[in-house]
């Protein structure tokens, strides 16, 4: 026995109760953490809510902003080939077919680029290059849209139309828009596409370097089919950058609000037609507007969720 | 040599010269701009840029350079708050539930939506009930940007940290908060920091949210969140649009776009310095 103090053995019992149990101090130290702790995850949990309380409320708010433009201009919104405020006609057909076109002709610069970039810096950049490289294209991504504007507007058009005038004889136009947005989506798809490709374990590539395929043949038949999901996730994704954009394209689409159904003519996009005319709009005018940024937000809703749901099949998947 | 393997040796050759290309192609842009930036930007550069308010013609950038700085750096520390905290619920809380997964999924799809939209979204709930473009507009709205960005970082972030670490805590009898609050967070914090200045590179470069929530002005404007907000981005904006005629404005315009480019980027890196320290 330890406890050599004390003198009886009922004495010794109750010590070693006092010793085993809380004491008065400790007990409100429990009860004191318990409840931070309960509120430390009420907290955390109220701000995680707040995610899904903003996605309500944009939502929310551009339907009800919306609803008076719908309600009055009804299908025609849909249809109606011009936007012209000073006699009250508000297409958006323009405007959409402005974004879907400068989004579409980004894409087909950029996918081939990005794949081209992916390839170099995961299979033949040597690894102390492949560092700067893959910064720099990062850094590309961080430039604001507005800069890119701007050196579209001063630089980008005037070459175009100095030494295409056939094609681009303003400068400016839907392309001319495509081309930038295509520079600024290059480094969304290249990073998706490098970090999936990185995912392939390395035991595959050396397997087929061993029958001895080419790194062309290991790119194109073992390492494209394997992260195929995650590399249409990141064009997706890029897509989704492209469709709202807005700085970069207001100052090199024409800003035309005319339906005008060619590739290389001015037009005008969504968020370039809402960046030129909400901060003068009243009225009917401005609730067209916000009907048009609902209209924005669903498709860019639709496929940025596709792009993410491939994307989260990869994750899944990857080691 | 068999006709076979010279001819899938050319092949590779192609694609591989090819995505060499690709590369080059990808990073000239940067030069590009940037060049254009220094060409363009340097010569309109002066101590006056940064001390004179904007004014019709000539002037400088100072209070716009103020009023960016206001208004990004109170969007930071409140959603570097906000999103720390939703953050290190999903990860330490919601785990693989319903909710959490339905909470991430929708921050995914915030963390890319359009910035106009947030803008045209503040517009709705915060400036038509005040009645006037304020600060605080612009700041909700730069807010509502970054958020989605630290949420990100701090869960995935939060995530490297190993459980046996957490278990060794909880073992020596702490409380799920100071765990999380002592051992998660020291674990996390480089990383947690690199996407909070990701984010804030980001917020200071947004123009679309900006046209209808702060909108500009000539004033100098020291911290009177309540009115409108002189900012960089839509001095440039202004002044190449509207202003364009004014070649005193574009080339102020360019100067400005050479400060807040050196500004993201330095951002930008700083970012990535803390990133690769967390690597080591």
């Amino acid at each position: 026995m330890t406890t050599g103090s004390s003198a009886t053995p009922q004495a010794a019992e109750g010590d070693r109760m006092q010793k085993l149990s809380a004491s008065a101090h400790e007990r409100a130290a429990l009860r004191r953490n318990g409840i931070v702790d309960r509120v430390f995850e009420l907290t955390t949990r109220g701000s995680a809510l707040m995610v899904l309380l903003l996605l309500g409320t944009i939502t929310g708010s551009l339907v009800l902003a919306g609803w008076p433009a719908l309600s009055e201009l009804g299908l025609s919104f849909f249809t109606e080939d011009r936007w012209a405020a000073n006699v009250n006609r508000f297409g958006a057909l323009p405007a959409i077919y402005g974004t879907l076109v400068t989004s579409l002709i980004a894409i087909a610069i950029a996918i081939p680029v990005s794949l081209g970039i992916a390839i170099f810096l995961t299979e033949i950049c040597p690894p102390k290059m492949r560092r700067t490289i893959g910064t720099m294209i990062e850094l590309l991504a961080g430039v604001p849209s507005i800069i890119y504007g701007m050196w579209g507007m001063e630089v980008l058009a005037p070459f175009l139309q100095s030494h295409f005038p056939s094609v681009f004889p303003a400068g400016t136009g839907l392309t001319t828009a495509g081309l930038i947005l295509a520079i600024m989506i290059i480094p969304f798809i290249t990073a998706v596409t490098r970090d999936v490709m990185n995912t392939v374990p390395p035991i595959m590539r050396e397997s087929a370097y061993g029958l001895g395929c080419t790194t062309w043949e290991v790119v194109r038949h073992v390492i494209f089919p394997s992260v195929k999901a995650g590399m249409l996730g990141g064009v997706i994704l890029g897509l989704g950058r492209a469709l709202g954009e807005t700085m970069a394209v207001t100052f090199v689409i024409g800003n035309n609000l005319f339906l005008n159904p060619t590739v290389t003519g001015q037009g005008t996009s969504i968020a370039a037609l809402i960046a030129n005319q909400f901060s003068e709009a009243d009225g009917l005018q401005r609730s067209a507007l916000l009907l048009l940024g609902l209209v924005l937000f669903l498709i860019t809703f639709a496929v940025l969720a596709l792009a993410r749901f491939m994307l989260r099949r990869m994750d899944r998947r990857a080691p | 040599m068999n006709p076979v393997y010279r001819r899938r040796k050319m092949v590779n050759r192609t694609i591989m010269a090819a995505s060499l290309l690709a590369s080059a192609f990808g990073v000239i842009w940067l030069f590009l701009i940037l060049l254009t930036l220094v060409t363009k930007g340097v010569p309109a550069l002066s101590l006056d840029v940064f001390t004179e308010r904007t004014r019709m013609s000539g002037g400088g950038l100072g209070n716009a350079i103020l009023g960016s700085l206001i208004m990004t750096a109170l969007a930071t520390l409140g959603g570097t708050i906000i999103g720390i905290a939703a953050g290190t619920w999903l990860a330490e809380y919601g785990g693989r539930s319903r909710l959490a997964n339905l909470i991430r999924f929708i921050n995914d799809v915030l963390l890319s939506a359009p910035s106009i939209i947030i803008g045209l979204y503040i517009y709705a709930v915060v400036v038509l009930p005040m009645g006037h473009f304020s600060g605080w507009a612009g700041v909700a709205a730069l807010m509502v940007i970054i958020i989605p960005v630290v949420i990100r970082s701090t869960e995935d972030m939060l995530l490297l940290v190993p459980n046996s670490l957490r278990e060794a805590a909880a073992a020596l009898g702490a409380h799920r908060w100071l765990i999380v609050l002592k051992v998660c967070y020291s674990g996390a914090k480089a990383g947690i920091t690199t996407g909070v200045l990701l984010g804030c590179a980001r917020i200071s470069g947004e123009t679309a949210p900006l046209l209808f929530t702060a909108l500009n002005t000539n004033q100098w404007n020291f911290f009177n969140m309540g009115s409108e907000m002189p900012n960089l981005p839509m001095v440039l904006y202004q002044n190449m649009t509207i202003n364009s005629f004014i070649p005193s404005q574009v080339a102020l315009a360019w100067a400005g776009a050479l400060i807040l480019t050196a500004a993201v980027l330095i951002l930008n890196i700083l970012a990535r310095v803390s990133a690769a320290r967390t690597q080591k």
